[in-house]
């Protein structure tokens, strides 16, 4: 049995409200299900499922708010998968009886064989040292859960790695639930001033930009648009989508995650698309694995997630996978973006616009369309010199429109 | 594809066969290996198939024909040299570790000794002291040489032509209480590598970690545990020389917690090394002390009870589990 757990759908989710199950006891579930519809700051989020299985029980009600990784359904599983990818391991569900308390250290316990019996004597007079696993000391220090207050099941008492995720569990239960945001503008403005002070709080950003000769993806768009029905046009932002994408996967260094202070490259190539709302507002949803797709299928996806994000619903998957972001004022008239990146993400790829500028070229002066590429990079997760290689990467690519 | 009803004495006898048949070079030597059909009955028929020229009966003199095999190889030929128990190897260690395992090194990579040695190890038939020891991990001591432990069929049958590709002295260990464990064995079964441990049942909660005759034990614990409600992952780690350090990390690092289940003495012991190297790796994955089941500190018993006793038993490895996953048997 596995416990599907409140998700976090970005480093700035405390708490959610069901707003309605899509699921009833006894119904089979198959992963990427939406089972459920989440209200957050970002709006409702449509809840997929991480597993195949049956639904044993829901243990939340409609309307009721709880806190990230509550515990708001039960799988019996045909696989023992975790309820979401990157949240944290469930605790076990087994009941353990109560461990016998702490022997005295005098004499070792009558049936543990020897080399498990207590070694040291300590100090007449000395308080002995809590036992504490080596596991349970590093899930604390990454939960940062005080020991002091975790009740230990291990051998003789000691804190396991179990204890400290169940007090952390127990912690976030007891967490005072605010009352819902009756202004969802106000909620929102909240969370993305939480995710952009830990930005700038914690991010060393480093800045680079270069101005991209448009000329040639242009070209191809407008050639290429002529031969298509009107509802099967092509923006250039979709281009840049897509070479941005490719770039990510040749220089891993700017798509994936920092987190415990190491970098974790990704295995996919998520692009996040920040949306601006028509309410005021922000949010940036990813488009799935952008390296594997053809410009049409991107094209539909982009026109889908603008739509949903800004009346409709989006997808768990959709709100927490982004592995780099791209942001694109263009349309505002703006030459220049110097993004602020989304935590725990290592990079935000921004792009002004299309401007004609005098452009010298093999000696000679033209008039060109130019767009203006820059990166803000996450300095603990990779150097100028890489980044200058990603821009790079990004003007090659899109010189040559046909093969992107 | 079918199979085939075999036992572990069957599947060895069909791997030298098949390697005497398939390279000329190879050929079988040792105490009683000929007109006796082997001490164990494993090469049992060998000699009316193939001529005493490649199977070889010798004198009661480890030195001297381990000492010919060595010579052997050098000569180009692919030895199998057989060692009717563990406990006799002792009159061939200057054979085995000041020659086998230092020729190569000692002449500049001049000359490799492509050897297999094939020996009896364990307890559990009432042969006393001086035929029951598990020395095995003395030879993982060894630089320069390589120790494999089968405990399956499959092992039996395919670890043995692998042994002969490799260039340097290999040295297998039967454990002598699996020669009539019964089993299926696919048709085609053929040679299997030498280099990694194998999961012979996944869990979640403890990693019991051996290898040769106490795998079967220590599976059938991790049968009475999961009954319980324990998830043991069960390790069988084939070769001990060199170890499979990878699949031991990353097993404790799943379950945190590990027992290793050796029938060897515990001090200084390849139980000890396989502590260390998990001490030294994976020291913050763990949520428990590492225990170990190993053999009673005595030369073994030939009493029985005495004998029982003295050796790791399903439950002991059951109760030390028990202890390091909840803190109490």
């Amino acid at each position: 049995m596995t416990d599907f757990l409140m998700p976090s759908l970005g480093a700035d989710m405390e708490r959610g409200t069901l707003v309605e199950w899509r699921i009833r006891a006894g119904d089979a579930v198959k992963r990427g299900d939406v089972v459920a519809l989440v209200e957050t700051e970002k709006g409702l989020i449509e809840i997929e499922i991480w597993m195949d299985g049956t639904v044993e029980s829901l243990l939340v009600s409609e309307g009721a708010t709880v806190p990230v990784g509550a515990v708001l359904a039960t799988i019996r599983g045909s696989e023992a998968a975790a309820a979401l990818p990157g949240a944290a391991a469930a605790p076990p569900v087994v009941e353990r009886p109560p461990a016998p308390p702490l022997p005295p250290v005098a004499g070792p316990a009558p049936r543990a064989p020897a080399v498990l019996a207590p070694s040291a004597h300590p100090a007449a007079g000395a308080e002995p040292r809590r036992r504490v696993s080596p596991a349970a000391r590093k899930r604390a220090l990454d939960l940062g859960v005080d020991l002091a207050a975790v009740t230990g099941t291990g051998e003789g008492g000691a804190v396991t790695s179990a204890d400290v995720e169940r007090a952390a569990a127990a912690r976030r239960e007891a967490a005072p639930a605010v009352p819902a945001p009756a202004d969802r503008q106000a909620a929102m403005r909240r969370a993305i001033a939480a995710a952009m002070a830990r930005s700038k709080r914690e991010i060393p950003h480093y800045y680079l930009g270069t101005h991209v000769d448009m000329t040639a993806a242009l070209a191809w768009l407008a050639a290429e648009n002529q031969r298509r029905p009107v509802t099967e046009r092509l923006l250039y932002s979709v281009l840049l989508l897509r070479a941005v994408a490719l770039a990510a996967r040749e220089v891993p260094e700017m798509n994936g995650f920092w987190g415990n202070d190491v970098f974790r490259a990704a295995t996919g190539v998520h692009v996040g698309v920040a949306i601006s709302l028509r309410q005021g507002g922000l949010v940036a949803p990813a488009i799935h694995d952008v390296d594997q797709k053809p410009l049409d299928q991107l094209m539909r996806e982009m026109l889908d997630l603008v739509q949903r994000a800004r009346t409709g619903v989006l997808r768990s998957s959709e709100v927490s996978d982004a592995t780099i972001t791209v942001t694109n004022l263009g349309e505002q008239g703006v030459e220049l973006v110097w993004g602020v990146i989304y935590p725990p993400q290592v990079a935000l790829v921004g792009f002004g616009k299309v401007i004609e500028r005098p452009w010298a070229s093999a000696g000679a002066l033209g008039v060109r369309p130019v767009i203006a590429a820059t990166l803000a990079g996450d300095h603990r997760a990779s150097d100028g010199h890489r980044g200058g290689r990603f821009l790079a990467i990004i003007d090659r690519l899109l010189q040559e429109p046909e093969k992107l | 594809m079918g199979t085939v009803t075999t036992t572990y004495r069957e599947a060895i006898r069909a791997a030298l066969r098949d390697a005497l048949q398939r390279d000329p070079r190879v050929f079988l030597m040792g105490e009683d290996v000929g007109r006796y059909g082997g001490c164990f009955a494993v090469s049992k028929g060998l000699l009316q198939e193939f001529g005493p020229e490649r199977i070889r009966d010798t004198p009661l003199s480890e030195s001297a024909f381990v000492g010919a095999g060595i010579g052997a190889a050098l000569g180009g030929m692919r030895p199998v040299v057989e060692i009717m128990t563990v406990n006799f190897s002792l009159l061939a260690l200057d054979q085995i570790v000041n020659n086998a395992a230092t020729i190569l090194h000692m002449s500049g990579g001049q000359f490799s000794i492509p050897l297999v040695i094939r020996m009896t190890t364990g307890a559990g038939r009432q042969l006393a002291a001086q035929h029951s020891h598990s020395l095995e991990g003395w030879y993982a001591h060894i630089p320069g040489i390589k120790v494999l432990t089968p405990a399956t069929l499959e092992d039996a049958r395919g670890m043995l032509w692998t042994a002969l590709q490799d260039p340097d002295p290999v040295l297998i260990f039967e454990h002598g209480s699996l020669y009539n464990m019964g089993g299926e064995l696919p048709d085609d079964a053929g040679a299997v590598d030498i280099a990694t441990a194998s999961v012979r049942r996944p869990g979640r909660d403890v990693s019991l970690i051996t290898y040769g005759g106490t795998l079967w034990k220590t599976l059938q614990a991790a049968a009475e545990l999961a009954s319980d409600g324990i998830e043991a992952e069960v390790l069988d780690l084939r070769t001990l020389r060199p170890l499979d350090t990878g699949a031991i990390t990353a097993s404790v690092s799943r379950t945190r917690r590990a027992v290793v289940i050796d029938e060897g003495w515990r001090s200084g012991s390849i139980s000890a090394e396989i502590m260390a190297r998990i001490i030294e790796q994976v020291f913050y994955e763990l949520d428990a002390p590492v225990a170990r089941v190993c053999s009673a500190e005595v030369p073994m018993p030939y009493a029985k009870h005495l004998e029982d006793a003295a050796l790791p038993q399903v439950g002991t490895i059951v109760a030390t589990a028990r202890q390091v996953v909840r803190g109490h048997d």
